[in-house]
């Protein structure tokens, strides 16, 4: 390839940064101040792309095009204020996965909202009124709006420096970041504050998205793909640092526009092509520096401010109660087959079911007893469907074989990440693992010569006996019963309490003797192994995996599931699994507007419910002044 | 030899000397105080003795042994027990289960996946339990319980791995006048049954002056006296430490 043409890529991953500048920089201020991650950063940018397009064309013209994005940028603030208002202000306090989840759900309520109002359809806004031309750059035309955008971003970045280092906002907002105590010793009043923070960041982020209404079509899709980079680029830079914003989103447009400006590279055994792995370089990026600097590039080490989870009782082995529920259910269960005879689609039903609870089931291993809240999952689904299927297609692996390979492709995936997740904690570890199964995303999406890309992996059906639905329902019943005995037998073993130790308080969990890490990365490895097991029974339950079973709503549908449950049973994530993938079945697929409705589903979890079913039960039963099990 | 010798350890931070050029032995079954001002750098020199902080100059031996660089686990194996300032025990766990934890880590048995670990050591953990007073409210969730209890919990943790060393960062923070001495008194009597050596901090100085074998002084981070309790109250330069700021060493205490 040419050096001009290198240049010209070198250019446009400039652009590119703009956007990611604006919505990282508000994703980080609102961290700084509130402590809270928004997730939902990436659906305020898409509603900036969709205003701004709106506006552009009712009104038209350039008053309609440039009024309107700043128009934009000032509805999209006043839509953040709101949400401060109505609903982080409610969870400033409430554990830090409780917080990610709410604004999670948020993603999903504006996710529909959005496609009720404008449509599935993505809307192309018009030219840049007076930018409409191109110039010749390196040999090649480059859009005039798009040397805006490279403008814009600096300047904005100098803007707010300066707005934060002379006004007095700016050194309360500055002051909020050092010391949050300090700022309510001061007699500053908190919530106004923390509004206009919120405000200010949603301003930013729909000003970023407005910016793009010229550039690209306002789609459906672009709230998680943005949040995406929004994280990586705010990991990089560091939490709460704007300029660190900057460089990271330079950093992080200019390695994307690498990887296509190197395009496709013969390596004598076999040629790879750079551009298709533009989202696994970005993670990459994003995990070395996690690991080298867990601050970012310009973070500072964050105050400790970690919100501690709601106190837990102690384990007791399960009543008698108890066992007998469960032995009931299982012979139930085990008598499926036979009652489904009329209908086939139960025992669909009930293997869905099943590997919802398996799946569960290894998230509460390590979310619960561990406290890592892993936001990434789906990676180890991921690896486990995918390494089953692909062990059948290419290397002719008959089935059982590669389904107790399953948990042994998803063991390695865990090793691999766990050792660098269980370094960190908190929100920082919610977005390496998240970060993580994007990259297990992005390469079975981007590398289409091995894993099939957007179509997956077809055909993947399961060998007689297991072709019949029954005998397949269960198989996957004796995998849940092995999966849940085994990992409770665990939780209830020295192995289970130290990592429960390692949580409950890390100083003295070393203090005798434990080595927290190392027992943390080995439940990490557990969980993802058993949760390989899940993969592959879908895979073959559904005869295809494709990317989008394994994508971070798989991941999110595992965190509702066990809060859905209660996080603090072990019971829980049965629970809850169960409900949730009936509910999904059910209720989920009769309505366009699912993700609303899971959205609301989480709010109501998170806001007025936060022990979840099993924890309300259990608390409920021992409020009766019986003696079960409490937390079995 | 001496149990434990402490050789011009030294830390900084960010140009604060929190503690500088400290030297102190502790003999075998010595009952020794370090008492100072609050911000005088005692927790900071327990801290990098038991492997938390790194020491920026200076040894620190257990025996013959150097012991910088190790962490608090590997410390803990060669015999040193702890107890913090903010008492720290296992939340989730009942009382048993937490010195339980102390006697399966000590056993090597902590990645064990099998035998369910309420069963495991439970009659030494009982055992322990009593010894500090609270063999009744075994069962209970240690969350549950009042903070002078919470301290004796930790007590037996420490006891568990029968240590040869104990650390005790105010063991009687927060504890009523009558408590502060039972506690003290408490431990003493372990010690001189088990001949453990014990580094400990505390505030009230009736309690330092009647338990104490020998008493070392830290003021900004340099040791000013060590020595037995009449020594100590006739320095000159410990009365300034503490009637130099107007108060007396009772008010120093609260
Ligand atoms: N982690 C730390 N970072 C910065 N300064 C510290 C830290 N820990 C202690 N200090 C400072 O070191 C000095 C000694 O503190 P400390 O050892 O806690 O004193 P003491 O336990 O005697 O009250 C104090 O000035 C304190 O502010
Ligand atoms: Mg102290």
């Amino acid at each position: 390839m040419t050096l001009s043409a290198f240049l010209f890529q070198a250019i446009n991953g400039l652009s590119t940064a703009s956007g990611l500048f604006f919505i990282a920089a508000g994703l980080s201020l609102i961290f700084g101040v509130t402590r809270i991650v928004n997730i939902a950063h990436g659906s305020l940018y898409m509603l900036g792309t969709y205003i701004a397009y709106s506006l552009a064309m009712k009104i038209g013209g350039a008053v309609g095009f440039w009024g309107g994005i700043v128009l934009t940028a000032l509805i999209v603030g006043a839509i953040g204020a709101l949400i401060e208002v109505v609903l982080l202000r409610r969870i400033y306090r409430a554990p830090e996965l409780f917080q990610l989840l709410a604004t999670f759900a948020l993603v999903l309520v504006i996710n529909d909202a959005t496609l009720w109002l404008w449509g599935p359809e993505d809307l192309l806004g018009p030219r840049a009124p007076g930018l409409a031309g191109a110039v010749e750059i390196f040999g090649r035309r480059l859009p005039s709006y798009d040397l805006f955008l490279i403008v814009i971003a600096p300047a904005a970045l100098i803007v707010l420096h300066f707005a934060l280092a002379k006004t007095r906002f700016g050194r309360l907002m500055r002051a909020a970041t050092q010391d949050r105590e300090m700022v309510g010793a001061l007699g500053v009043n908190q919530a106004v504050l923390f509004t206009s923070v919120f405000a200010l960041g949603a301003m930013l982020a729909g000003l970023g998205g407005a910016l793009q209404v010229a550039r690209e079509p306002a789609n459906l899709a672009t709230d998680l793909a943005v949040i995406g980079d929004a994280f990586v680029v705010v990991v990089v830079g560091g939490m709460g640092s704007i300029s660190g914003a900057y460089l990271a989103a330079i950093i992080i447009a200019e390695v994307k526009a690498l990887c296509i400006a190197i395009g496709v590279v013969d390596l004598g055994f076999m040629s790879v092509n750079f551009s298709k792995f533009t989202l696994v370089a970005e993670f990459i990026v994003m995990a070395i520096v996690l690991i080298a600097r867990p601050y970012g590039l310009l973070g500072k080490p964050q105050g400790n401010v970690r919100s501690v989870a709601e106190p837990e009782n102690p384990i007791r082995p399960a009543t008698p109660m108890l066992k007998m529920l469960g032995a009931v259910i299982l012979v139930l269960l085990l008598a499926l087959p036979l009652m489904a005879q009329t209908s086939p689609y139960l025992l669909v039903l009930g293997t869905d079911v099943l590997i919802a609870v398996i799946f569960a089931t290894s998230l509460h291993f390590i979310m619960g007893p561990g406290g890592m809240h892993s936001f990434g999952h789906a990676a180890y689904f991921g690896l486990g469907a995918y390494g089953a299927a692909l062990l059948m297609k290419l290397a002719g692996l008959p089935m059982l074989a590669a389904l107790l390979a399953a948990p042994l492709v998803a063991l390695i995936g865990a090793l691999l990440f766990g050792w660098f997740a269980v370094r960190l904690s908190g929100v920082y570890l919610a977005m390496l693992t998240l970060a993580f199964a994007q990259i297990v995303w992005a390469l079975v999406f981007q590398w289409e010569g091995f894993t099939g890309g957007s179509n997956g992996v077809i055909g993947v059906w399961p060998a007689a006996p297991f072709d019949k639905s029954g005998a397949y329902f269960l198989l996957a019943l004796a995998c849940a019963v092995a999966a849940i005995l085994l990992l409770r037998r665990f939780l209830f073993a020295p192995f289970g309490y130290a990592m429960r130790a390692g949580r409950d308080s890390p100083l003295r969990a070393e203090a005798i003797g434990i080595d927290v890490k190392r027992i943390h990365w080995l439940g990490f490895a557990i969980a993802g192994c058993v949760c390989g097991i899940a993969g592959g029974l879908f895979a073959f339950a559904k005869g295809s995996i494709s990317p989008e079973a394994i994508s971070v709503t798989r991941s999110i549908d595992g965190l509702v599931m066990v809060l859905l449950g209660g996080i603090q049973t072990l019971v829980g994530p049965v629970v809850g699994a169960s409900v949730y993938a009936v509910l999904q079945d059910t209720v989920m697929r009769q309505t366009e507007y699912w993700r609303a409705l899971l959205g609301v589903i989480i709010l109501v979890l998170v806001l007025a419910f936060p022990q979840g079913i099993a924890g309300a039960l259990s608390s409920l039963t021992r409020k009766l002044g019986r003696k079960s099990g409490g937390a079995a | 030899m001496s149990v434990l010798s402490v050789r011009s350890l030294s830390k900084t931070f960010g140009g604060v000397h929190a503690v500088n050029e400290v030297s102190f032995d502790i003999g075998k079954g010595e009952f020794l105080a370090l008492i100072g001002p609050n911000g005088a750098g005692k927790s900071t020199t327990f801290n990098m003795i038991n492997g938390q902080l790194a020491p920026d100059a200076g040894d620190i031996l257990i025996g013959d042994k150097s012991i910088c660089g190790l962490a608090p686990r590997d410390i803990w194996r060669l015999g040193v027990g702890r107890t913090f300032q903010v008492a720290a025990t296992f939340g989730s766990m009942t009382v048993v289960e937490n010195v339980q934890m102390a006697l399966i880590s000590h056993a090597g048995r902590i990645l064990s996946l099998w035998r369910p670990a309420a069963s495991l050591y439970r009659e030494r953990a009982l055992e322990l339990l009593a010894q500090v007073g609270m063999a009744d409210a075994a069962d209970r969730p240690s969350r549950e319980l009042a903070y002078g209890d919470v301290k004796r919990i930790e007590l037996a943790i420490a006891l568990a791995n029968d240590p040869q060393l104990l650390l005790m960062d105010e063991p009687t923070a927060g504890m009523a006048p009558r408590e502060r001495n039972d506690l003290i008194k408490l431990v003493k009597t372990l010690v001189i049954e088990r001949g453990i050596s014990v580094l400990f901090t505390e505030h009230s100085m009736d309690v330092v002056f009647s338990y104490a074998d020998r008493i070392i002084v830290l003021a900004r981070g340099r040791l000013i006296a060590d020595g037995d309790a009449a020594a100590i109250r006739d320095n000159a330069k410990v009365r300034e430490v503490y009637f130099g700021t107007g108060k007396t060493f009772q008010e120093a205490s609260s």
